[in-house]
């Protein structure tokens, strides 16, 4: 029986010949990423249960990068980075991102593949659900605990249920007015936030493939809203390209087998699908941003590992170039490479940053995940009152940006620089 | 592992998120540090919508205000319990405030390995809805061998799902216990 490309990677990890849905494997890991936020935790349990004085098991395969609560004067959050450096120093750790330095980077999907951490083949593990974005490589990745990852840290290894493969298969190019943000809350939408639970979910097709690498990011980055293990795209020259621009490390990518066995095969075809959104408080709450025209909004936010790419604001600033906001809007970029990048990167004639600051918009000094995930309460962006607010971000769930009384609408970066110009849910075309 | 657990029941809908089990601005404290980690018993559950907290009536306080521990030891939910982030402070959270079991329809998949790897509770899965017929505040009682969970107050009785794959880790009380006792790590 021949093999998904999830099972394939899975079971060169056990140094298995063979491995399928549902059987239990133990993996060996390639990286092990940890944050600010679980890192800590992780480090306890790690130190607990392998002994003040325990090495890591491969320093060069443990990477850690601060990137939640960074802006903030949290003293507890302070407190937590420095766990993080006293841990950095006794293991004497390569890969370290600290704050206040040249190398710090931000939001760590985006710094992992900036800093040629995701590559094809491999097994990583993270300490955050978002953890699936690097599956975008052609890798098995995916999010979990603190106990998971102080195993890791300890021996290298996970247990693992190998899981059954959802494909997704889009056909035809984008059409101008959409992005990878669509297609991913239009499938979330179809499919429920638990209907992929247990399972990876596969994005194929000549649409999928035509994707930029940072789009394809996108796609993964959701599987986890609609319950996925984790997400993986095929590896091309695209691919290649971008991480061998990234590293020189060797790597062997995985493709399915011919007669790879799956669990479903959903075929879309790209021009079919709308500007879509996710109304509050759920990401399978699913609309088409024509359906929500009109809705009064207070705030629009463009950020997270989700949509503060560079690519993600180069789509809002062709929207936004000329034009003023109604609505107060953020701009948070994910990593201090893309914040550099706001400044270089130019749209007909002007940066980026140029044209969100002519047109209102109030650009973020950090990189960092800032008020995706609501934080310390003096977190840029976060939502601290009954808002109502449309953004890039992944989640609505009650609370998330800050406030539960907030609400939150979810939708690509063309749809909210449009929603975020005219103070309400505004459909991209109308714009482009 | 005990084979009977009793409590009163939490009753909660479907889709409850890790940011409504510990919103993300209690995430700063330690959970190492045996009084600094009392906060997440206090803030457990304080991201519900009041409306929704402890159905079916609502505005019911999980955890009394000031204190870290709950009267509820029980949670009662709906389907996709612990979707969202993968933040192990969920389950420790609610392990902290006391809770020894959830019983839901079913889980996220982080939510639900945290909950086993690290041992903080025990997650069961209930064959059929029971949100609807439960009420905050019911008595229940899981028999785990038996499969079953009991309303004391409503006397009935509902099946519960076999824990399956995970049932060792399960027993050993946790990732690291199950891997010593199996032989993987050395002790
Ligand atoms: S940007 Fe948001 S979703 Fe991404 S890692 Fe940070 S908090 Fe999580």
């Amino acid at each position: 029986m021949g093999m998904t490309m999830t099972e394939k990677i899975l079971a060169r990890h056990a140094k298995r010949q063979n491995a399928h849905a549902g059987d239990n494997i133990w993996v060996d890991v390639d990286i092990l990423m940890t944050h600010d936020v679980c890192g800590p935790g992780t480090i306890g349990i790690f130190h607990k249960e392998f002994g003040p004085k325990a090495k890591v098991w491969d320093r060069e395969k443990v990477v850690i990068i601060p990137d939640h609560y960074i802006f903030t004067d949290d003293q507890h959050a302070h407190r937590n980075i420095d766990l993080l450096r006293d841990f950095v120093k006794e293991q004497d750790l390569p890969y370290y991102y600290d704050v206040g330095t040249d190398k710090y980077k931000g939001v760590c999907h985006i710094a992992l593949p900036e800093e040629g951490h995701t590559r094809p083949g491999e097994v990583l593990f993270g300490t955050d659900s978002h953890t699936c974005t690097a599956g975008a490589f052609g890798e098995f990745a995916s999010g979990i605990g603190n106990t998971d990852a102080a195993f890791i840290l300890g021996t290298g290894k996970l247990w693992v249920k190998v899981p059954q493969t959802m494909r997704f298969e889009f056909e035809g190019p984008l059409p101008p007015y959409l992005m990878a943000k669509d297609l991913i809350l239009h499938i979330i939408g179809d499919i429920g936030v638990d209907g992929a639970t247990y399972r990876a979910m596969e994005f194929a097709g000549d649409g999928v493939m035509s994707l930029s690498i940072e789009e394809r990011m996108t796609l993964c980055n959701m599987v986890i809203e609609a319950g996925g293990k984790n997400g993986v795209i095929p590896t091309d020259a695209v691919t290649e390209e971008f991480v061998k621009s990234k590293t020189a490390k060797l790597y062997e990518p995985v493709s399915d087998d011919p007669d790879a066995r799956f669990h479903s095969v959903r075929r879309y075809k790209t021009a079919e699908i709308e500007p879509t959104v996710a109304k509050p408080h759920s990401p399978d709450n699913k609309g088409t941003a024509r359906e929500s025209a009109g809705t009064k909004l207070d705030r629009a936010y463009i950020g997270s590992c989700t949509g503060g790419k560079l690519n993600d604001f180069l789509a809002a600033a062709k929207i936004l170039k000329g034009q003023r906001v109604k609505a107060d809007t953020y701009i948070v970029p994910a990593t201090t490479e893309v914040a550099r990048g706001l400044g270089t990167t130019m749209h007909d004639g002007e940066t980026l940053l140029d044209i969100f600051q002519k047109a209102g918009a109030k650009v973020s000094q950090g990189a960092s995940c800032a008020a995706c995930l609501g934080g310390p309460s003096d977190t840029f962006g976060r939502l601290n009152r009954s808002e109502v607010c449309i953004s890039t971000t992944n989640r609505n769930f009650p609370g998330r940006m800050g406030s539960k009384t907030a609400q939150v609408y979810l939708a690509s970066p063309y749809t909210v620089a449009a929603s975020a110009i005219t103070g309400e849910i505004t459909d991209p075309r109308e714009f482009l | 592992m005990q084979d009977v657990i009793r409590g009163k029941a939490y009753v909660l809908g479907n889709n409850i998120d890790t940011d409504q089990i510990i919103p993300a601005k209690h995430l700063v404290y330690s959970l190492s540090d045996p009084e600094e980690s009392k906060k997440y018993g206090t803030y457990a559950l304080s991201g519900l919508p009041d409306a929704v907290a402890g159905l079916p009536q609502g505005n019911i306080k999980f955890v009394p205000d000031g204190e870290y521990r709950s009267p509820y030891h029980i949670l009662l939910a709906g389907k996709n319990f612990g979707c969202g982030s993968s933040r192990e402070h969920a389950p420790a959270a609610l392990q902290i405030a006391g809770v020894t079991a959830v019983v839901a329809e079913s889980y996220a998949r982080i939510f639900y390995r945290n909950a086993v790897d690290g041992g903080f509770l025990l997650p069961f899965e209930s064959e059929l809805p029971l949100v609807a017929e439960t009420q905050t505040g019911d008595e229940l009682e899981i028999a785990i061998s038996a499969g079953e969970l009991k309303n004391l107050t409503r006397a009935t009785t509902h099946r519960l799902r076999p824990i399956g794959d995970v049932l060792e880790i399960v027993k050993a009380g946790g990732l690291f216990s199950y891997a010593r006792a199996s032989g993987m790590l050395k002790s």
